[in-house]
């Protein structure tokens, strides 16, 4: 099991370090919001479900992306604005989408896939299928509210999911405190009367636990949604790819807690060297794959501006 | 054999035989199943395919219009119901930054099947925030497709089409169609986007009626028709995509183009129709055009204002009249107000 953790977290990590150094070569010619430092909640909570699940997330969505097996090359082509990226390079870093990996896309607009989840999951409970669906969003949506709404609506109907939040401590450059009276979001799932958790130092293997004890119970039908609140830390600035603690809004102090509980440095320390290696080996050999792919993929053509606004015709026919 | 039904009938035969036929249609809104059932559109609908496929929602429209995104996300087709389209103002966000651009932004590989179904209108002092009709907001919007029948045939026709297609589609309805009686076939057809109805043929002038504004189009044609005017009337039916063709054929016949929208004018579905007329039919400078809507103004309640805010037949037929005499004559139609403004009674 550590061997699949690492696995993911540390394709996490590396994937975003390319990201980050490729950045200022202008090839990735969007807004890219990096996961260093919070692998641990996409990795515990996807590692926890079945493939067949369904996770929505946010435009900080590539840990997310890569944790539920979305496809790396395409990841990557779409970054690069590539008519071969999983969005056809019409989305780029911010909405991501691989529905065949069970990653239904992600948005811009701070909250808005939360719903998304609650609409998803309660077509799987009128279809009768055994899929979870888990919503994955920021301390930021919860100020959001349809924040709010779907929690509502997901606890009055029962629904087959769970709530992530990936609490960052920020909206941006905004504290949570500065934005909400206290620390206590997971109180706010409580109060829907949703069995709430919260996780305070992103452990990757306590955050798969829950996910997995939640979705048994959800599956088994002796449970409606659930909420994990996991506490995490951004490590590079919002958006792009550098530090940003000499800013002033926060601190390195701040930071180093978090640094020492690193969970790639964490699960890596548990593999034997020998395992290690190979699966860092095989991981680096796959990105540099991805970014060759993404280097000699061609732009979309110019027709693809007009594709993709409507369904083309149904397929029965107007009378 | 005719077989008349009523528009608000006509909505709700095409949703009930489109969920008889296909087990992903859903329908959800406040008050869908209640005694009321949104001026009778759903009723009986509960009853007939149980709480799962029909259900009540929290006063939650942002959320819900997610909830059905979602859904659709996963293969429904939530049909989400909203009783005045004021309120559908909440829902702006899915609309516009999630439903209208899912396709194009995952690159083709989501739909959205969504058909949001709202009614607009006046009536009986609803005032400013209860008789709103903002179509121009969604026809502004590129993926979202725009639908605002006015016969009870086209009612049920293009709620099919909107059910079927895989888009999102925004579903209006005015009040004062709802009582509006007309043949409906009992089968299933469907009505195709983007095609507009000649509704009379006339050869002086061409009224262009959105929504419950073509009813009065067509009372101004026979007001027109006594003092030897012949109008031509056309309902767009569909505004997005919008049937440019069969409105520039009627006007380089009639040379005179009168737009009559059941909302305002300002950067409204008229202004967007007349500025097409306009890039098309650049260079002939004999054709006259005008617009008529709301006053521009919030709409009041008391009834002697609230009568101003709207065009009707009379003024429609006054203002055809004074273009087709170049604003050298005018002439006001005896006038009896529509059976349908005068016999709707609130408080719903």
């Amino acid at each position: 099991m550590y061997e699949v953790f690492y696995r993911s977290l540390f394709r996490i990590r590396r994937v975003e370090e390319e990201v980050a150094k490729i950045y200022p070569s202008d090839k990735i010619k969007s807004p890219v919001h990096l996961s260093i430092g919070q692998e641990a909640v996409a990795v515990g909570a996807c590692e926890a479900l079945r493939p067949t699940d369904v996770v929505f997330g946010t435009y900080r969505g590539h840990a997310l992306y890569l944790a539920k097996h979305g496809n790396l090359k395409k990841m990557i082509a779409e970054l690069y604005g590539k008519v071969t990226g999983c969005a056809k390079g019409k989305g780029g870093s911010m909405h991501l989408v691989d529905a065949a990996a069970g990653f239904m896309g992600t948005s811009a607009v701070v909250g808005t896939t939360i719903p998304h989840a609650v609409g998803y999951a309660y077509a799987m409970r009128l279809q009768r299928r055994e899929t979870v669906v888990a919503s994955f969003f920021g301390d930021g949506a919860v100020d959001e509210g349809i924040f709010s709404e779907s929690l509502n609506f997901a606890a009055l109907k029962r629904l087959p999911l769970i709530f992530i939040c990936e609490n960052n401590f920020y909206s941006i450059h905004s504290h949570q405190l500065a934005r909400q009276p206290a620390s206590n979001i997971v109180e706010r799932a409580r109060a829907y009367a949703i069995p709430a958790d919260r996780i305070e130092d992103n452990d990757v293997l306590r955050i798969y636990d829950v996910v997995k004890r939640a979705a048994e119970a959800i599956r088994a039908g002796t449970s409606g949604p659930r909420f994990l609140e996991c506490m995490t830390y951004r490590w590079k600035e919002h958006v792009g790819p550098n530090d940003d603690f000499d800013k002033g809004y926060r601190s390195i102090t701040e930071a180093e807690p978090w640094f020492a509980k690193d969970q790639v440095k964490r699960i890596r320390d548990l593999l034997v060297r020998e395992i290690r290696e190979r699966i860092e080996a095989e991981v680096e050999a796959e990105i540099r794959e991805a970014f060759e792919f993404a280097e000699r993929s061609p732009f979309p053509p110019d027709e693809e501006l007009y594709t993709d606004v409507f369904a083309e015709a149904t397929q029965w026919s107007a009378s | 054999m005719e077989r008349i039904l009523t528009y608000a009938e006509a909505v709700r035969e095409a949703t009930e035989q489109e969920m008889a036929r296909d087990p992903s249609v859903i329908v959800l809104g406040i008050g869908v199943d209640d005694f009321k059932a949104v001026y009778g559109t759903t009723r009986g609908l509960l009853e007939k395919f149980g709480p799962e496929r029909v259900f009540d929602t929290p006063l939650s429209e942002d959320g819900m219009t997610g909830v059905a995104i979602g859904a659709a996300m996963a293969g429904l087709r939530p049909i989400h119901v909203h009783i005045r389209m004021d309120f559908v103002m909440l829902a702006m966000n899915q609309i516009v930054n999630i439903a209208a651009k899912a396709r194009y932004m995952y690159g083709g590989t989501v739909s959205v099947p969504i058909v949001v179904r709202s009614v607009i209108g006046r009536s009986w002092g609803q005032g400013a925030q209860h008789s709103q009709a903002l179509q121009a907001l969604f026809m502004h919007v590129p993926g979202l497709r725009v639908v605002a029948p006015s016969t009870p045939y086209d009612a049920k026709g293009c709620l099919i089409m909107s059910i079927r297609d895989d888009n999102p589609v925004m579903f209006i309805e005015h009040r004062m169609l709802h009582s509006q009686r007309g043949h409906v076939p009992s089968d299933l057809y469907a009505v195709p986007f983007g095609k507009a109805r000649v509704l009379a043929k006339g050869s002086d002038i061409t009224l262009v009626g959105i929504s419950y504004m073509t009813v009065e189009c067509l009372r101004a044609q026979r007001y027109l028709g006594e003092v030897g005017i012949s109008a031509e009337v056309i309902d767009p039916v569909c505004l997005s995509p919008l049937d440019i063709e069969t409105i520039l054929t009627s006007v380089k016949k009639t040379g005179r183009l009168l737009l009559v929208d059941s909302g305002w004018t300002v950067c409204g579905a008229s202004a967007e129709i007349l500025a097409q007329v306009a890039e098309h039919l650049q260079g002939m400078p004999q054709i006259r055009w005008q617009r008529m809507g709301f006053a521009p103004v919030p709409c009041p309640t008391t009834k002697n204002l609230e009568n101003l805010f709207y065009p009707n037949a009379q003024t429609v037929a006054s203002t055809a009249f004074a273009m087709v005499h170049d604003n050298q004559r005018s002439w006001v139609p005896v006038h009896k107000e529509a059976s349908e403004i005068v016999e709707f009674k609130g408080p719903f």
